[in-house]
């Protein structure tokens, strides 16, 4: 039993390092930007998807606030980019991450009720440890001008606020 | 020209009122309330001024519930003595704490 949870906790750990592994360089700014706004999209889509699938209430308005949330911030972040004169890059980070959510959407699409909700906030538990930890750990010491890094490091403490209330609705529904 | 007895009829309501409702200021800024505790007493107005750009509330497990939207101002009247702590529900990491004096 142990084995099989330690197994299983290591292929997560494997797979949710596996996107921003391959970003061993420190990256630029204008690929910063990118990363988290990218990251930002990613889990709007997910709450979008959660808002139209799901019939739980609290599921529903944790999706809400996601949205509401990761729109405000990728607003301040556009905002920022344009002052700055910065063009946001695309780079490897960015797409890894795209493609792990599109797997990760497709096969939230496949489920219904209780599944999909559990499938859904336990994703959503992971993908902001997953993204908090890259800012904690690259972008953010990895950023040079100090704008980016204060927006950065406002946008940790809120995805921190998202992580806990994430785990908090899981336990919910457990 | 103000009437010596008015100025003492006014002077007399800036005494008296110390002990009117006073209205407390809890600034939130990058998803912190300053200060972290209150101390007040019943009738007292608390009063959130949000300076980020997302919505938070001051939300008491089981008790009250203030909503305050991004670069906004919200508040609430204290209607009972006790100590309680508040969160934002949004970001549970965000946490303040009101003494209320009788």
């Amino acid at each position: 039993m142990f084995t099989r949870y330690t197994a299983g906790l290591a292929a997560l750990l494997f797979v949710s390092a596996a996107p921003f592994a391959q970003a061993a360089d420190k990256p630029t700014d204008p690929q910063i930007a990118h990363i988290a706004y990218t990251a930002g999209v990613l889990d709007i889509e997910a709450a979008k998807l959660a808002i139209k699938t799901s019939k739980n209430k609290e599921v529903i308005a944790f999706a809400k606030d996601m949205e509401r949330d990761h729109e405000a911030v990728n607003k301040q972040a556009l905002d920022l980019v344009k002052k700055l004169k910065v063009k946001p890059e695309d780079n490897a980070t960015s797409q890894a991450l795209s493609k792990a959510a599109e797997e990760e959407r497709a096969k939230l699409a496949k489920l219904k009720g209780a599944a999909f909700d559990k499938a859904y906030i336990e994703n959503e538990v992971a993908y902001h440890k997953q993204v908090n930890g890259a800012l904690e750990t690259l972008l953010i010491p990895s950023a040079s001008n100090a704008e980016l890094k204060s927006l950065l490091e406002t946008g940790l403490k809120i995805f921190q606020g998202h992580e806990q209330h994430a785990e908090h609705v899981a336990g919910m529904l457990k | 020209m103000i009437h010596p007895s008015r100025l003492a009829a006014l002077a007399l309501m800036l005494t008296a009122a110390p002990a009117a409702a006073a209205t407390i200021e809890v600034t939130i800024d990058k998803l912190v309330f300053s200060p972290a505790t209150v101390e007040a007493k019943v009738g007292d107005t608390i009063e959130w001024v949000n300076k980020d750009v997302i919505a938070h509330t001051a939300t008491v497990k089981g008790g009250w519930e203030v909503m305050i939207p991004p670069k906004k101002a919200a508040s609430l009247t204290l209607k009972a003595a006790g100590a309680v702590d508040y969160f934002c529900r949004f970001h549970p990491n965000m946490k303040g704490h009101v003494n209320v004096a009788p």
